[in-house]
């Protein structure tokens, strides 16, 4: 059934005509291409590689060569210390590092349990208001942010969380629109054949769920573990509207006061940047290798 | 019991399942969202500056904007940045994943690499793009001199200013990299197989198996990405300030300025109203065009 709704037009499978290949004339095309896809990627990676390599010599210069204009694209010596200088400065670095793991883990733990259920009933459960309902999931994600800030804040100041992770954390367990659709969207593509089988074996909608679409899904829950870490991580505008006190703010926050504080210092504001990238790196690293491990449907199209 | 009456039972108890499941996004929905989204449309019938207390003024705010002729200038500008935004973003970004998913050595540094961009600071990145794009030393216009190309003016010229922040919105795409990557992991091998058994060559295979396969994720991307470049304004008012002129003022940029500049929050929501139509009517566009290519194996 996956193959012939698959073929769009009806023209015959056979592209290639003449002689079959040599064993030697397919090793060397195999080659070429491969090379080919090296010389593209090295390209690529060269062009995103950019903005980094930038923060990192910005992050290595003297006070002086910050200041220069046009910029310079290579430092004239290298200052390390703006690594120490930065973090261990007038700043609490190591207290914001702290208060942001906190609050990231709650949040991303919030966001998992939460999306993964409301995806797989807007992926495979009819009801009469599912309609309704997915229109309002969408809506929530168009309305301009901007707008419900002013009435939010004021909700969660009569609520009394101003100054404390409240606001930040409770809300993350109750859903993100834009991952249940995501994963919605990866549900959706999981074959109704696996779902049946399981059925018949008398399965549960949470067993089938856990057992049959959780595993073929890891790809689109590894990204989503990302998209929540990177963007709790990097939250800046509501940490700055709802936390205060010095001694609860996040890495994200302090980097902007840095930027406030020392307004020429671009060198160290990159360096303690760069450290707070770090953990971002680590954990993309990680969830990139569920992307290679590909997902294996035996016994499905072979009929 | 007639068949009719046990299908009736069964449907029920699948729509009570539906309810159960959907019912974390729907507490939240209603504790969090329903009230902020019903003041923004109250405040959009008031005169704020957030110190006095709001007064009532009726629909003059609507009857403002419909008569602004920078509302419609900036509509024009956010649709032509969302659709070369998309338009590139979609395709550009789909050709790097699969190249990122060929089994070739080193793919987890290059997919990190790839990924870079969308880790920086919105400053950092900024500020790079203002050296990039800049008309005399920018890189993009020295290496187009050095193949003898008299470069354009980008964020300084009129015309060129929007394609300019495209090329930069279309650089920090990581996270469309991200969910193509996800997605071409789960194309089961065995379609590949087939269709390799019966000749199709790597073109054919494409068009006939990765397309299709990959149209809800393709389709994600494609309506997410409308909905994010729609909004978007946060890095264009770091680099270009909505200028020169008014080419780069974006309805995102144009609601900011009204809410947080010049502190008239009623004029604000107003907008803001106005971008949620835009948006939704350009996603259900998407969505009613859908049914002829997004293939969904339950339906």
């Amino acid at each position: 059934m996956l193959v012939e709704t698959a073929a769009h037009d009806r023209a015959p499978a056979r592209t290639r005509q003449g002689p079959p290949l040599t064993s030697e004339q397919a090793d060397r095309i195999r080659r070429i291409r491969r090379t080919g896809a090296y010389v593209l990627l090295i390209v690529s990676s060269a062009m995103f590689l950019l903005p980094f390599l930038w923060m990192l010599t910005t992050s290595l210069k003297s006070d002086a060569d910050n200041l220069a204009f046009p910029p310079q694209w290579l430092p004239d010596s290298f200052h390390f210390e703006n690594y120490i200088k930065g973090w261990s400065g007038s700043l609490p670095f190591t207290k914001f590092l702290v208060n942001t793991i906190v609050i990231t883990g709650l949040s991303m733990a919030g966001n998992l349990i939460s999306c993964v259920l409301p995806a797989y009933a807007f992926a495979r459960m009819r009801a009469p208001a599912a309609g309704i309902m997915f229109g309002a999931l969408m809506a929530t994600m168009m309305i301009p942010r901007e707008i419900t800030l002013v009435p939010k804040f004021i909700m969660f100041s009569k609520l009394g969380w101003v100054d404390t992770y409240l606001p930040l954390i409770v809300p993350e367990f109750f859903g993100v629109a834009l991952y249940i659709f995501l994963l919605r969207q990866f549900f959706t593509t999981i074959p109704q054949e696996l779902i049946d089988a399981a059925r018949i074996d008398g399965a549960s909608e949470l067993r089938i769920l856990w057992s049959v679409m959780l595993p073929l899904a890891r790809p689109a829950i590894a990204a989503i573990c990302l998209f929540s870490f990177v963007g709790n991580w990097n939250q800046y505008l509501e940490n700055s509207i709802y936390l205060r006190s010095m001694d609860k703010i996040t890495l994200a926050q302090g980097l902007g006061m840095f930027s406030g504080q020392y307004v020429t210092q671009y060198n160290q504001m990159m360096a303690v940047s760069i450290i707070s990238m770090m953990p971002i790196l680590i954990v993309f690293f990680l969830a990139q290798k569920t992307f290679i491990r590909g997902v294996t449907l035996t016994g499905i199209a072979g009929r | 019991m007639t068949a009719v009456s046990a299908r009736g039972t069964l449907a029920r108890r699948e729509a009570r399942r539906f309810y159960l499941f959907t019912s974390p996004w729907t507490i939240g929905f209603v504790l969090f969202s329903v009230g902020p989204i019903l003041a923004a449309v109250v405040l959009s019938f008031m005169k704020w500056n957030l110190l006095q207390s709001p007064t009532w003024v009726g629909l003059a705010n609507y009857e403002r904007m419909v008569n602004d002729p920078e509302f419609w200038e900036s509509i024009g500008n956010t649709v032509e940045y969302g659709a070369g935004a998309v338009a590139l973003g979609v395709t550009f970004t789909f050709l790097l994943a699969l190249l990122l998913n060929q089994p070739l050595r080193f793919q987890g540094l290059f997919r990190t690499v790839m990924y870079l961009p969308s880790v920086v600071s919105g400053l950092a990145t900024a500020l790079l793009w203002l050296n990039i794009l800049h008309p005399d030393y920018g890189l993009i216009n020295k290496v187009l001199a050095s193949i003898g190309i008299q470069g354009p003016g980008w964020l300084a010229s009129q015309e060129w200013a929007i394609p300019g922040l495209v090329l930069m919105s279309v650089w920090g795409a990581g996270n469309t990299i991200v969910i193509y990557l996800a997605g071409l992991q789960g194309i089961p091998k065995t379609l590949y197989e087939a269709a390799e058994i019966d000749g199709a060559g790597w073109w054919r295979r494409f068009w006939s198996v990765t397309v299709p396969m990959m149209s809800p994720v393709i389709f994600f991307n494609v309506v997410t990405g409308f909905i994010a470049a729609l909004q978007s304004y946060v890095l264009i008012l770091v680099m270009t300030e909505g200028g020169p002129g008014n080419a780069t003022m974006v309805l995102g940029l144009y609601i900011y300025r009204h809410a947080f500049v010049y502190f008239d929050m009623g004029y604000a929501a107003t907008l803001s109203w106005a971008m949620f139509v835009l948006v939704i009517a350009v996603t259900a566009i998407q969505f009613s065009l859908a049914r002829r290519w997004v293939h969904y194996e339950f339906k």
